[in-house]
Parts: structure tokens; C-alpha cells; sequence
């Protein structure tokens, strides 16, 4: 003791810095999640002012959009974003927007709405595998914080779970202490979807009076949550638009509505997805709906609409039980744990009811393996026992999980929503069987769209999806990026440098649907890069990736084809007219006899030839196998290396060849009209010819052209 | 030799014969042109017969000892890839040649190409682009049609000289080559006999060099004056004109051509060109050949036997070594053992020499000395 005092007094005598064991435990107190997430906002998505309005958006959008399927409404949600300080100045970083959503679900129970929006980690979908947008329960109540805390405002919210009784009108702040809700208002109302809503603009108001902007019909039923918060409302990457547009691209069934605010944050303003056009509504021919023309992307007043593409709902999922395979041992341990406490039965049942893919006889083979009979309780296993039974899990042969959980969105939704919100001229979309990873069943679609309006000299655009929902940052991160990469592009006459993205007009799409999708991060930005995924989702692009092959080599040969046909058309003008000069023959008709006979020796020709000189069979769009789209008033007119206009020819000259001016003086008005320019015979065939004014030809320096033509057919080049 | 005053022709002008050619020529681009109209017409695919002009198709006559064409045809097709273009330019010069037989114009290969060059109609490509694309096609023309270059109206730049003794008529024009001064006589590319006509010659044999500074040393150290000879020189490879006066020369007055050319595979290859005629024409080999053209020098043997310095040596290529060999294999070379030697004797050298490389010896020797005596020798290669 009193050496301890000697060295506490050798130290100077100051008083010790550190607290006491005492002291520090009148601090230690439990933090509630709340607190944790009112700190670590950035974990949920809230990171800065932009991303926090895309993320209440997208929590509420996910919410809708579940609720919606889970009851089978076809889903119709509204998303306006009101800026409530327009006349802020130009120079501001921020604003305080209100975004609300409504949706035409099946509404919320009075006495759900306070856990709902009210407490994080609340909800109904993590304790169970089943596939669905949201998996925490953090999202739509981590908004609410969020604006509680930036702007002091509650959310507001209208709910009505029954078509004949009024909403419930309710204002709920957060007590961030207790992770609970604190209601300030509670009424019934019959405004809903509410009138203010409607009447915000011309835009709004003009598409209510159309019936398809919060109808009273359609939102019979429905939930509209408001929530004011500190944001920044811009357009581009990682924006509000490009969520909705991509979630209405992954949910071709839902109909969207955005009202976005009036102003925009003036920085940053890039284009959304290239080749999009929001106002162009024209026609592509699609196998997908013959009988209406597909869905396009329409905006009125301000209001863009995402229509329906679909008419049909997913297929609805089923719940199912972990995979033996899937678990880990500290799992295992807490489900013997709340089996004990719920059941009280014994490890054979255990085994045959908690899991899937367990059968009665397996169940025995287990118990048995691990010591434990048909009776054991489940309450009495050892924790080595335990043990044990993870390994036996481990080396047992049992028939991967159900599939029947998993609702891919599938091959014609996906190109009904890449051709809604991409202007491509090729779609093809593929999706694999359901694979496993750790127990979870997982299911990996694709779907790429090529040419059109998409810029051709940049990086392919990669389009991520995680059970429907639009996975907006943190690209590359994500397993779907690397499998992107790791897709040998090349081999489907693509470019590709080496392991990054393939360049070209290529927009590429990917969809994990899983009862659990692994992300990175709570704020569900990228997929994990488990092996099992990456290689599914690799697959799934070759299936993509050959058919775009097969088309682009079809293409690489009707442009040959095109060149060929080039070639000849140039010169027979020049010999028509020589030929009139020596023998006086109607240049003309020579030139149409020669015209004719050039495109039925190009038609056959190519026929004929292949790269490799082999006869190649005419084959028609539908060798492209199933789930592809031609769009082929999208397909950019092959560049000739001159267009080509057909000659002008002076009158006939009369046989005798005499230089008589009288005869040229006259000319008949057909002959000296060239035919417009004839559309190519062979179907599919791009169209080459172009109308030019001939008074180019005098514009054109006689001189010789710098560059030797080469007339060979075999130009690797593709566009 | 005899002294000779040509006028050809019989009872009829040359400007009659001129006109009945003419009409023939015309025929023959009308018969062609409208064969091509017809099968177009008619659907069948536009083709051009050209007589090939390649070294497979061109056979020695030892008989005759000229090369001729032989009767192997290229197709050419409108729709082919390869040949579009050709076709379009025959066509084009067909009808710019029938332009000019109509007008009673004459055109130089240069002209023609500009009056066929222009931009097809509606594009940026030129029908032609330069003018060795264009001369080919006359070439194939000619082939085509069996008509000579002067029948289609078109010459080729004046490129030779001519002194000697000798008077000749051009084109009605009296011209007496022994009054040229330092340039001499330029030789034209048409000699036929509607326009040259030899008028008076004592010349006794050609001594043709093979360029202009060679020539120049000889005009000035008046050889052809001291050795009663015409003095010819053909800028290197001899043109048809040059070739064809030499030939004129030696058949109707009975002058021999005696060469004086480098020694190296080119001055070899020249010598044959004039002997026997080359591939590309071998067409028109029995207008030009001239199987008894003697080559007199440079030899091998005259390094040592002049006493040549080293300095005039310049070494073979690998190239001319390639030349050499080929050369050594023509048929008319093969079987004749006086120049399998020779060239055999180039190869051993190593070296190849100018005719210029004897001036070292003295700034006349070749016009006083060495040519002098190897012909009072008889001392050349046939």
C-alpha cells in the first residue's frame, strides 16, 4: 500500500487525468438505435443534403411499392417534392423541400402507425426470407428522423386501411430517446388522397382532371407520408429522377407520377440516363405489347408519368425457412434458444419445421449423428452438440432451397422497362435459374440495350438492381460491376480494355432477387461479391451478351452489304452517262437496268459470304432466340463513306450521235428529275441512300482525295 | 547503206488514211459500248474482255525472236468489288477517246486523265485520282479494242533526242538532224509513217545511249558526224516513240542499232526491252522489237581492260543481284551463252558501272576512243 502511495506522489502529485471505474459508470448508459442512427445518419444514406432527399424518396418508394404487391394492388404511387423556400437565394446551398408519397396499398392499421413510423428497426420483414424491397425496418422512420432533425417538423401522415371509412390524418415526431414515436395530431379525415395535393400546379391539376394523377377511384385505400427535411433537389447521377426512372424501369407494373420541385439546384445538371427522352413517345416496334404501343415515358406540365408497361403483378413470394446450409452457429444456438421458449419440442421437430429442405428422415439422420434421439428436446442439446450439428449441416447432401420465394421480375418485364426508359435499338434481357449462396436462394437477371440514342464512345452504363429496388451509388463496389468487367464483352463485338467496362452504346442492367440480399451497408447501395452471385450474374450477361453478338455481326454484315452496294451505285451514274455519250442510249434506262441489277447482285451476295467465305443461311431476327427486341427506326443509317444521290441525266441524246443543242434544250421533265432515292430491296436493310442536293458535286474540290479507297470488303470496323 | 526517200502510202494521203483508220477505231468503241448498253439492258452482268498483260500471258516467238501477247482474257465485271472501278474508268476513257477521234484533236496521256477526272456524281471520290491510275486504262484500251495509242488519238510527252545523218519530214515539216545544235531532234511519241517520213539518210548504223548527259557528250564530240551514224538516246527506258523510229530505222532503212547502256541489270533489262519487246506492251511488239539490236557496252570485262578505277565501282544490291538472276533467265537470254557469261561476269564483279564511269579515263574516251574501236572490233553482245 505504501509503495502504491510513493509512486502515485513520485508523479508530481498532480491528480490523475482518467476517470474512476465509478465515475465512469454513472456514463455508461444504453444507447438507444435511435441515437446511434441520429449520429451515424450516413450509415442509413443521409450522408448529405442530395442524398438524404433521395433516400426518403426511395424508403418511401420501397415501402409503397411492398405494400402494394404484398396486398395485390397494382401499384400507383405519386412522389411530389414541394420546395418550401422558392424564394431562397440563387447562391443557397440548400433548401427545405416536403417530399410526399402517396400509394394506393392497402393502408396501416391505426395502431401500427406509431412502430412503423415511429421506431427504427421496427417492421415486418427481417425476421422472415421472403424477397422484398425492404429488409431492416430502418428506412421509411430513419426519413422521418432525418427531417425531425434537420428541419423540427413531424411527419405527416394520411392512411386509410379502409375503402369506406375516412383516413386517418396523424403527426408523428420521433422521441429519439426512447426509439418511439410522440403523436401531435390524430383525426379522421375524408380527405384522401388529399385535395392540396392535386391543386399544386397547372401540371398536377391537368393530369388529376385525366384521372391519372391521385384519383379518389384508384386510391380507394392508400398511405400518403410527408416528411419536411433539409435537402438539395438536383438532376443527374445519383438523383431523384434517375431512382424513379430506374425503379419504374425494374417495376414495369407500378405507375409512378413525380412532381419535382420548381426549382432546381443550378450545379451538376447532366444528362439522366443517356438516350432517355421523356417527351418523345414514338413508336418502336416491340414483341413485347403488339396490341398497345409500349409504354412511354410522358410529361406534362412539369408531371413526368411513368407509365405501366406491364398489366400483370409479380408473382406473389412465398416465405420460406433458412437452408441448413445458410446458417451460422450463433443462429443456430439463438433458434434452439426461441424454439425452447415457444415450443418446448424436441430437436426432431426443431429440425423438420424451422428449416427447409429438412425431411423427417434427415431430421433422424441428424439427431442420431449427433447423439440425440427422435425425442430429445430441443431445449436439452449441448452447445458441443450444437456444434456438431453445424458441422453435420455442413457435410450433408440436401436439395438446395425453394425457388418458389423468388419473384424475378423476367425476360418480357425487363425489356418492357429498358424500352420504356432507354431509346436503344437492341434489347435482349435473359434470366438464369435460381442459384444458392450460403443457404439463400438468389435469382440473377440481366438485360442490355444497345445503339440507338446511347453515346457510343463512352463506358457502357451499368444499371444495378437488388429485388427491384435501383442500387444508385457505390457502383463499384458492387459484385454486379465486377461481373460486368469480368463479362468477355469482346467475344460479342463489343470493345472491352482490358478487365474494365465494355465501351459503346451499351446500357447494361442487372437484378438480384433474393429473400436476402447481402449489401454492403445498411444504406443497401452495393451487393456483396459473394463468388456464387458474381458467377450467376457474369452468366446471365453472356446470355445477354451472345445475343447482341449474333446481332451485331448481323448488322457488321447488312453494313457490308450497304458498302458493297455503295461501291457499285457510285459508279454507275458515271457509266450510264459514258455510255449515252458513245452509243446514245438512254442513260437513264441504263442507269435504272444497272441500278436494279446492282442491289439483286448485293442481295445475293451477301448471302453468300461470311466472314469466312462460307454460305452463310439469311438468318431472320428471331435466330436471336427469345427476349430480344430490334427496335429498327432506332438503328442509326449505316455512315457510307459519301451518300450517294442518284444522277442527274440530260435527255436522251438521239441515237445518231450528232452534238445537237436543240435536243438537250428540251428536256423532259422526267428525265430530269431524279427518282427519289429508291428504298433498299432487301428487307432489313439499312437504308444507305441518302438525298443530297447535286450541287455538291460542283462545291467539291476536284482534287485528289488525300486517302486511297479501299474496296475491300472486310473492314473490321464496326460503326 | 542505201540512201532512201521514203513517201509512203501509195495513191492515197496520209490525212485519207488518217480518216478511214479513224472510222475503224470508232467502230470498235461503238461495238464495245454497245454490247455493254445491251447486256445492261437485258439484266446480264457489264463486262469488259481485256487482253491480260501479264508476264504468263506473253510468249517468246524464237522464230521472230520478239515476245507477243498471247490470247489469255481478264474478265472485268462492273459487280466486283475489285474491278467497279476499273470499269467505270474504261468506260469513261472509251467515251473521252471517241471524243477526241470525233473533234480531230490529239491528247497527251496527261490530258486524257484530266478530261476523264472528275468527282462522281453525288460523292467525294474522284473517278481518278492520279494519272497512273488513268494510263493503264488507255493501255487496257488499247488491248481491248486491237487499237494502237496513236489510233485512240493519244500520245505520250516527246521523251529522246535524235542528231544525225539524216533528214526526215514531221508532220510536212522538213527537218534536217544535222542542224539540231546541243539539243537535238525531240522524238515524239507517234512516228508511224502518216506523220515521220524519212527523207534522206547517210547514216550507216544507230547509236542509241541510254540517257541524255551520255548523249550529250557524243553530239558534242560530233561522233555521229566523224562515224556517219544517227545518235539516239531514250531518257533510260526507252518510250514507244523512241522504240518505235528505232525500230523504222533499222526495217526500212536497214540501219543497225547499236546500244550503248550501263552495265547493270537496268542497262540489260533496257537492251532487252528494245531487243525483244517488253510484257506490258508485248502487244505491240512487232511495231517495236528490233531483233537485231547489238549491245555494244558497258561490258563486265571493260573494268579491267580499260584500266578502270576503283572509284567507278558502285556495288550490286541485293536487289540488282535479284534483277541479274531473273534477267539471266529470260528465254532469249537463257539460251544464248555470250550473255549468260556476261551477266555471269556482272555477278562475279560485284560492282556495276555507268557509261559515264569511262570519263575518268578521259573526258572523250568513250566518243574517241572506246566506242570507235569496239565497233571497228564487231566487239558487242547480240
Amino acid at each position: 500500500m505504501e509503495s502504491a502511495v510513493k509512486e502515485r506522489s513520485s508523479q508530481g502529485g498532480t491528480k490523475r487525468r482518467g476517470a474512476t471505474a465509478e465515475e465512469m459508470s454513472a456514463r455508461q448508459k444504453e444507447v438507444s438505435v435511435s441515437e446511434f442512427f441520429v449520429k451515424n445518419r450516413h450509415l442509413l444514406g443521409f450522408d448529405n443534403a442530395r442524398k438524404a432527399l433521395l433516400t426518403t424518396v426511395k424508403e418511401a418508394v420501397d415501402n409503397s411499392l411492398d405494400a402494394c404487391e404484398e396486398a395485390g394492388i397494382m401499384p400507383d404511387i405519386a412522389v411530389i417534392i414541394e420546395d418550401l423556400e422558392p424564394k431562397r437565394p440563387a447562391t443557397a446551398k440548400q433548401s427545405r423541400y416536403r417530399v410526399t408519397i402517396v400509394d394506393n396499398g392497402p393502408g396501416i392499421v391505426r395502431k401500427q402507425v406509431e412502430n412503423i413510423f415511429g421506431r427504427l428497426l421496427y417492421g415486418s420483414k427481417f425476421h422472415r426470407l421472403k424477397m422484398s424491397r425492404g429488409q431492416q425496418g430502418i428506412g421509411i422512420s430513419a426519413a422521418g428522423m432525418n427531417g425531425l432533425i434537420t428541419t423540427g417538423r413531424p411527419m405527416l401522415i394520411y392512411t386509410k386501411p379502409n375503402a369506406k371509412q375516412p383516413a386517418h390524418h396523424i403527426e408523428l415526431a420521433m422521441n429519439t430517446k426512447t426509439n418511439r414515436a410522440e403523436v401531435t395530431l390524430d383525426k379522421e379525415t375524408k380527405d384522401f388522397p388529399p385535395e392540396r395535393l392535386r391543386g399544386l400546379s397547372a401540371g398536377t391539376k391537368q393530369l388529376s382532371q385525366e384521372g391519372v394523377f391521385l384519383s379518389p377511384e384508384v386510391f380507394a385505400t392508400g398511405t400518403s407520408v410527408s416528411i419536411e427535411l433539409e435537402g438539395k433537389y438536383q438532376k443527374g447521377r445519383g438523383s431523384v429522377d434517375e431512382f424513379l426512372e430506374l425503379t419504374a424501369i425494374a417495376n414495369p407494373h407500378a405507375r409512378i407520377v413525380f412532381v419535382p420541385p420548381s426549382r432546381v439546384a443550378q450545379e451538376e445538371v447532366d444528362d439522366l440516363l443517356p438516350g432517355t427522352s421523356a417527351a418523345a413517345a414514338e413508336d418502336g416496334k416491340s414483341k413485347v405489347s403488339k396490341s398497345d404501343a409500349p409504354a412511354q415515358t410522358t410529361e406534362t406540365g412539369g408531371v413526368t408519368v411513368f407509365p405501366r408497361g406491364v398489366t400483370e403483378l409479380p408473382p406473389e413470394t412465398k416465405e420460406i425457412q433458412p437452408h441448413p446450409k445458410g446458417i451460422e452457429l450463433g443462429i443456430l444456438l439463438q433458434m434452439l434458444k426461441d424454439y425452447e421458449a415457444s415450443e418446448k419440442g424436441s430437436l426432431y421437430d426443431f429440425l423438420q419445421t424451422r428449416f427447409c429442405r429438412v425431411s423427417a428422415n434427415t431430421a433422424s439422420k441428424f439427431c442420431s449423428a449427433i447423439g440425440a434421439t427422435s425425442r430429445t428436446r430441443a431445449g436439452d442439446i449441448e452447445p458441443q452438440q450444437v456444434e456438431k450439428l453445424f458441422k453435420v449441416f455442413e457435410d450433408e447432401k440436401l436439395a438446395p432451397p425453394p425457388t418458389d420465394c423468388l419473384a424475378p421480375i423476367g425476360v418480357r418485364q425487363l425489356l418492357a422497362g429498358l424500352l420504356k426508359g432507354v431509346k436503344a435499338e437492341f434489347y435482349a434481357a435473359s434470366t438464369r435459374e435460381a442459384a444458392v449462396y450460403r443457404g439463400r436462394p438468389f435469382q440473377i437477371e440481366a438485360a442490355i440495350a444497345f445503339g440507338g440514342d446511347l453515346p457510343g464512345d463512352q463506358a457502357a452504363r451499368v444499371i444495378r438492381f437488388a429485388n427491384r429496388v435501383p442500387l444508385l451509388f457505390q457502383q463499384s463496389a458492387c459484385s454486379s460491376f465486377k461481373a460486368v468487367e469480368e463479362t468477355p464483352w469482346k467475344n460479342y463485338a463489343m470493345q472491352q480494355p482490358r478487365g474494365s467496362l465494355p465501351i459503346g452504346p451499351l446500357v447494361v442492367m442487372i437484378h438480384m432477387a433474393s429473400v436476402w440480399v447481402p449489401f454492403t451497408s445498411e444504406s443497401k447501395e452495393a451487393i456483396a461479391d459473394y463468388d456464387e452471385i458474381r458467377k450467376e450474374m457474369r452468366l446471365a450477361l453472356m446470355e445477354c451478351g451472345r445475343k447482341l453478338g449474333t446481332y451485331l455481326r448481323k448488322r457488321q454484315k447488312m453494313r457490308r452489304e450497304g458498302e458493297r452496294r455503295d461501291v457499285f451505285e457510285r459508279y454507275i451514274g458515271e457509266i450510264a452517262k459514258a455510255l449515252n455519250a458513245i452509243t446514245g442510249e438512254d442513260a437513264k434506262r441504263i442507269y435504272d437496268a444497272l441500278l436494279e441489277q446492282a442491289r439483286r447482285k448485293t442481295a445475293v451476295a451477301d448471302q453468300q459470304l461470311d466472314e469466312d467465305g462460307k454460305v452463310v443461311k439469311d438468318d431472320e431476327e428471331d435466330d436471336f432466340g427469345e427476349g430480344v427486341i430490334v427496335v429498327e427506326s432506332a438503328i442509326a443509317p449505316i455512315e457510307s463513306a459519301a451518300p450517294i444521290a442518284p444522277p442527274v441525266f440530260d435527255a436522251p441524246k438521239a441515237k445518231e450521235s450528232k452534238p445537237s443543242k436543240s435536243a438537250t434544250a428540251a428536256k423532259p421533265a422526267k428525265a430530269a428529275k431524279p427518282e427519289p432515292a429508291p428504298k433498299p430491296a432487301a428487307k432489313g436493310a439499312p437504308a444507305i441512300v441518302t438525298k443530297k442536293d447535286l450541287s455538291s458535286r460542283a462545291e467539291t474540290e476536284p482534287k485528289p482525295a488525300p486517302k486511297k479507297k479501299s474496296f475491300s470488303d472486310d473492314d473490321p470496323r464496326l460503326f | 547503206m542505201a540512201k532512201k526517200t521514203t513517201e509512203q502510202g501509195g495513191g492515197r494521203g496520209p490525212t485519207e488514211r488518217m480518216k478511214e483508220r479513224d472510222v475503224a477505231t470508232q467502230k470498235k468503241i461503238l461495238a464495245l459500248a454497245e454490247d455493254i448498253a445491251q447486256r445492261s439492258l437485258k439484266g446480264k452482268e457489264p463486262i469488259v474482255e481485256i487482253p491480260t498483260r501479264t508476264k504468263s500471258n506473253t510468249l517468246w516467238n524464237k522464230k521472230k525472236g520478239i515476245l507477243e501477247m498471247g490470247d489469255a482474257t481478264a474478265e472485268r465485271p462492273l459487280f466486283d468489288l475489285k474491278t467497279a472501278k476499273q470499269f467505270m474508268q474504261t468506260m469513261l476513257h472509251a467515251s473521252t477517246i471517241k471524243d477526241l477521234i470525233e473533234a480531230q484533236k490529239t491528247s497527251s496521256l496527261r490530258g486524257v486523265f484530266y478530261k476523264a477526272k472528275h468527282t462522281v456524281a453525288g460523292t467525294k471520290e474522284n473517278t481518278f485520282d492520279t494519272q497512273d491510275e488513268s494510263d493503264p486504262i488507255l493501255e487496257d484500251l488499247e488491248v481491248a479494242l486491237g487499237a494502237l495509242r496513236e489510233e485512240l488519238h493519244v500520245f505520250a510527252e516527246n521523251r529522246g533526242s535524235m542528231v544525225g545523218n539524216i533528214t526526215i519530214v514531221d508532220k510536212g515539216d522538213e527537218i534536217d538532224c544535222r542542224r539540231m545544235g546541243s539539243g537535238g531532234y525531240a522524238l515524239p511519241s507517234i512516228v508511224e509513217p502518216d506523220i515521220i517520213q524519212f527523207k534522206k539518210c547517210e547514216a550507216k548504223f544507230v547509236l542509241h545511249v541510254e540517257k541524255g548527259t551520255v548523249w550529250n557528250r557524243f553530239n558534242e564530240d560530233r561522233f555521229w558526224e566523224k562515224n556517219n551514224c544517227i545518235l539516239t538516246h531514250g531518257a533510260g527506258q526507252p518510250p514507244r516513240g523512241c522504240r518505235r523510229l528505232l525500230q523504222r530505222l533499222n526495217q526500212e532503212l536497214k540501219l543497225p542499232i547499236i546500244c550503248v547502256l550501263d552495265n547493270d541489270p537496268w542497262g540489260h533489262y533496257i537492251y532487252s526491252v528494245i531487243k525483244q519487246g517488253s510484257i506490258s506492251l508485248a502487244f505491240e511488239s512487232s511495231r517495236l522489237a528490233i531483233p537485231d539490236a547489238k549491245f555494244l557496252g558497258i561490258r563486265a570485262k571493260d573494268f579491267r581492260e580499260c584500266g578502270l578505277d576503283d572509284a567507278v565501282k558502285i556495288d550490286l544490291t541485293d536487289n540488282d543481284i535479284k534483277r541479274a538472276k531473273e534477267i539471266a533467265a529470260y528465254p532469249w537470254f537463257e539460251a544464248h551463252r555470250g550473255w549468260q557469261k556476261e551477266i555471269n561476269a556482272l555477278l562475279t564483279n560485284g560492282f556495276k558501272m555507268e557509261v559515264e564511269s569511262l570519263i575518268t579515263k578521259d573526258i572523250s574516251y568513250v566518243t574517241e576512243t572506246y566506242v570507235p574501236e569496239r565497233l571497228k572490233a564487231r566487239d558487242w553482245l547480240e
